[in-house]
């Protein structure tokens, strides 16, 4: 379905490119004539805004970079530099911050999207996996981004998280050493992380690309779950898709400004202003948002070794998602059960987002066991049986009888 | 070329195979490095050498912080209500079971020399607190009581103590 191009080269100078780089057609039969199902939705659109983010992300960062300085003794003044000395500087920063929020935002609603509509499904599951390495990059850069203005939250982010892996049994304490370049996270660990927040991004770039090549080759997916089967289920790229998530993107950057100038901070957490004391823990230490859910599950369970095997597990069953779920039919629309089933999903997570933010006692500690079970259930339990057992709904014979024919609203 | 057999030896499979040798080599000899680098350097190293500590201002019931190796170390001077806690357990129930003469120095009963570094993940207990007023944890609601061992909560072991011996009555070297 990727389409020939139909690009035909005018005048003299883009005849004699395109027989030596045919680059123009590649983009044309890309994102102009490229065919996309003519029932695509708004939850299509969080592609390209997620595109647009990176871009926003690596540009905004190229630039802080040109007056952060990653050392130990300099890194939390040099960010006060930036907010109150460099022209524009609390401008890029609280861009570049709440961009990486608005960034994860996107993602959860494109991961969403696509476990609603069963993006995942043959033959789209390289593209799903592809997917879900660009998420785990993406929490690995946040992460050492969220470091680098050395405030507290900052220093105790980085002793909990590389703290994770001395938890392997025997050679754990090794790593950690290895990991922080001391005996503690000091300077060397400050450096190394920031090399690696600059670098990571470009490397999501890399993936992103085949990301988009294998989404070129199997073609996108749409709310019906149908195949495109003739020319009528299709509408080219350009003006059809490009009009949709350029409209969207402008909404998303309005919420996005709204929080760079009305909120910037809403999402932070005020003790990072604070700068890092090797000696005081906060006495509530929290990550950002979008890792909550996952901080809850580290959390809920009581052994060490476990916890965390919990939390990486809980991220990597993302990519066994295809065989998981063992339904023929991809659209929830058609699939009445596990269209409750995926709401609760959305629920238990947010339910767990919540609890991440809440101190580990009490009632909030069972309340995220159960929630725990739950996350893993839905993968391991419900939705293996579901493909056995559901009763799903008659599927349209084409993406253009459902549209047309008025049959079947979802 | 064509009618060549292929089990036969040729100078060209020789070549294949030395190259690949020396080239694996190669790559390890230069991975080496680049994984060691990542280790404490040698200021970091030096950095690392022991302190001496002077006891003799640290008044009962207090607790002070010094660093060693980027590290907090806890030194607490207890009480005698401290002692008898710590000693008035069944050692077989705790989760990782140590009596409390073993955490001290012989006849220095009073002073407890800690690594104050949470066997969670990490983060500094806060001293006094918690259900047996020892140290706690804020940030997973670990619990050690006043021998620094685990009691409840994630942290799988008990706080670590850190090499340490009494250079004079009131001095100690931690290193
Ligand atoms: C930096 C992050 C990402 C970027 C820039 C990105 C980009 C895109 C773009 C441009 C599309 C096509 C438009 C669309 O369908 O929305 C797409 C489709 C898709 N993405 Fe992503 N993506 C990212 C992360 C992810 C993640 C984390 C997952 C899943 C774990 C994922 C799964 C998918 C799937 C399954 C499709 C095909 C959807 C369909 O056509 O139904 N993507 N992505
Ligand atoms: S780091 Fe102390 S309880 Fe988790």
């Amino acid at each position: 379905m990727s389409g020939h191009s139909t690009y035909q080269p005018q005048g003299a100078f883009m005849k004699w490119m395109e027989r030596r780089l045919p680059i123009v057609s590649l983009v044309h039969s890309s994102f102009v004539a490229y065919p996309t199902p003519r029932n695509l939705n708004y939850w299509w659109t969080f592609g390209g805004i997620l595109s647009l983010m990176l871009m926003v992300q690596i540009i905004t960062g190229i630039v802080l970079v040109m007056h952060y300085t990653p050392h130990e003794t300099l890194a939390f003044s040099s960010i006060e530099h930036i907010m109150r000395d460099v022209n524009y500087g609390w401008l890029i920063r609280y861009l570049h911050a709440n961009g990486a929020a608005m960034f994860f935002l996107a993602v959860y609603i494109h991961i969403f999207r696509g476990m609603y509509y069963g993006s995942y499904k043959d033959p789209r599951e390289v593209l799903w996996i592809l997917g879900v390495i660009i998420y785990v990059l993406m929490m690995a850069t946040g992460f050492m981004g969220y470091v680098l203005p050395w405030g507290q939250m900052s220093f105790w982010a980085a002793t909990v998280i590389t703290n994770l892996f001395s938890a392997i049994p025997v050679v754990g304490e090794t790593i950690v050493t290895w990991l922080w370049g001391g005996y503690s996270v000091g300077n060397p660990t400050l450096q190394r992380f920031f090399s690696l927040h600059y670098l990571l991004p470009f490397a999501i770039v890399g993936v992103v690309v085949l990301h988009v090549w294998a989404l070129h080759v199997v073609g996108q997916n749409n709310p019906t779950g149908v195949e495109p089967k003739s020319e009528k289920d299709t509408v080219p790229f350009t003006p059809h898709a490009t009009v949709k998530d350029g409209f969207m993107m402008v909404v998303f950057l309005i919420v996005y400004a709204w929080f760079v100038f009305y909120l910037p901070n809403y999402l932070g957490h005020a003790d990072n202003y604070i700068p890092a004391n090797p000696a005081v823990t906060p006495a509530h230490i929290v990550p950002e948002w979008y890792y909550l859910p996952f901080y809850a599950i580290l959390r809920a369970i009581p052994d060490k070794l476990m916890g965390v095997i919990a939390l990486f597990a809980s991220i990597l069953i993302l990519a066994f998602l295809p065989w998981l779920d063992t339904s023929k039919v991809r659209s929830a629309r058609y699939r009445p059960l596990y269209r409750q089933f995926f709401w609760i999903f959305v629920a238990v997570c947010i339910g767990l987002g919540w609890l991440g933010a809440k101190p580990a006692e009490g009632g909030y500690v069972i309340a995220a066991r159960v929630l725990t079970f739950y996350y893993f259930a839905h993968f391991l339990i419900v939705l293996p049986l579901l493909g056995m057992f559901e009763k799903t709904r008659p599927l349209p014979n084409s993406i253009s009888e459902s549209v047309l024919g008025g049959q079947s609203k979802a | 070329m064509t009618t060549m057999s292929s089990a036969e030896h040729t100078r060209r499979d020789f070549l294949y195979i030395a190259t690949g040798a020396v080239g694996a080599v190669g790559a390890a000899a230069v991975a080496w490095p680049l994984v060691s680098q990542m280790n404490p350097d040698a200021s970091t190293v030096a950095a690392g050498a022991p302190i001496e500590v002077d006891l003799a201002p640290v008044a009962e019931g207090q607790v002070i912080k010094v660093f060693w190796r980027g590290k907090p170390i806890f030194i607490t001077h207890r009480t005698k209500k401290e002692i008898d806690d710590a000693r008035n357990v069944t050692v077989a129930s705790l989760p990782d079971p140590q009596s409390d003469e073993q955490r001290v120095k012989p006849g220095k009963d009073q002073w407890l020399v800690l690594v104050g570094i949470c066997t969670h993940l990490g983060c500094i207990p806060i001293a006094h607190q918690g259900s047996y007023d020892g140290y706690f944890c804020p940030c997973h609601g670990s619990v050690y009581d006043t021998s620094g061992r685990i009691r409840s909560g994630p942290a799988p072991t008990n706080l670590p103590l850190p090499p340490y011996e009494f250079v004079s009555d009131t001095k100690i070297r931690i290193g």
